[in-house]
């Protein structure tokens, strides 16, 4: 099966909790991420960000679930890389 | 892995720690100086039979339980719930599986219990002279007026504890709120003397 190593979502998230303690979240699932958000636009009572994932095996249903507990919800999947289970 | 985000859970009910603040003074206050009213009239009208006295203050005490606890909690719930719906309106999302969702649970229980129990503990604090001389010991002053400095005194933590949220002068907001509890003695026994 193969693996996914990077992942570009378009997250519109409420203010709270804020960008730090958002990606911290993101990262900690797993060792091996390395998260960077980026926020594109802020509005009264959302942010529209960027999250960008990085890692050697990045579990989807993970990361949005970890999304959605934190009040946030994923527009879109803009970029994916992955890697086939032969050269995993 | 782990997506249970609890800590962000724990920063909501923290963040709510300031409504639970609010609710615990002003309603400690209305307890506090209810019970103080209470005491002051039973004292002033020379009553002797504590067990009357008490059963009243008693009564009014859980009516206060009752009423902050069920208050709180109704106008809490739908505090939150105008909230959660207007995020969700924001996000275009279901928050209620959300840190959001389970915060809006839990706030208005918490904030229910301590609008409730402020007053609560407090009026059994100011009434402890009373059950002491009814159930254990004649005490070597008035009961009544033993009740009286305990409610001044408890009155007089809430001023310091005013103080030190707004970072003020702690004496000078203990005395502040003394000075509202002497004021009501003072209209109690005003409005005795006129009847």
């Amino acid at each position: 099966m193969a693996t996914i190593r990077r992942l570009v979502l378009d997250v519109l998230k409420p203010h709270q909790p804020n960008a730090i303690a958002f990606a911290s979240t993101l990262a900690d699932l797993s060792p091996d991420y390395w998260v960077n958000l980026d926020v594109t636009e802020v509005d009264e009572k959302t942010e529209t960000t960027v999250i960008t994932i990085e890692g050697n095996d990045i579990h989807f249903e993970d990361l949005s679930a970890a999304i959605e507990k934190m009040g946030g919800s994923i527009h879109s999947i803009d970029e994916v890389e992955v890697i086939g289970s032969e050269q995993a | 892995m782990n997506t249970e985000n609890k800590p962000h859970l724990m920063l909501h009910l923290l963040r709510a720690r300031s409504i639970a603040r609010r609710y615990m003074v002003t309603n400690g206050f209305d307890g506090a100086l209810t019970v103080l009213g209470m005491v002051t009239g039973f004292y002033i009208s020379g009553m002797t039979d504590l067990s009357v006295a008490l059963s009243a203050c008693m009564g009014a005490t859980i009516a206060l339980f009752i009423s902050g606890i069920s208050s709180a909690y109704l106008s809490e719930k739908a505090e939150r719930k105008k909230e959660l719906h207007d995020l969700e309106q924001a996000l275009v999302t279901d928050l209620k599986q959300s840190d959001y969702g389970e915060a809006s649970r839990y706030l208005p229980i918490l904030v229910a219990l301590v609008n409730g129990f402020s007053p609560f503990i407090l009026s059994l604090l100011i009434l402890t002279p009373l059950f002491w001389a009814q159930w254990f010991n004649e005490l070597p002053f008035s009961p009544f007026l033993g009740s009286i400095a305990v409610a001044m005194v408890c009155i007089f933590i809430l001023g310091v504890f005013l103080g030190k949220i707004s970072q003020t002068f702690w004496l000078w907001s203990g005395l502040r709120t003394l000075l509202i509890a002497i004021v009501t003695v003072a209209a109690v026994l005003f409005i005795d003397s006129a009847i």
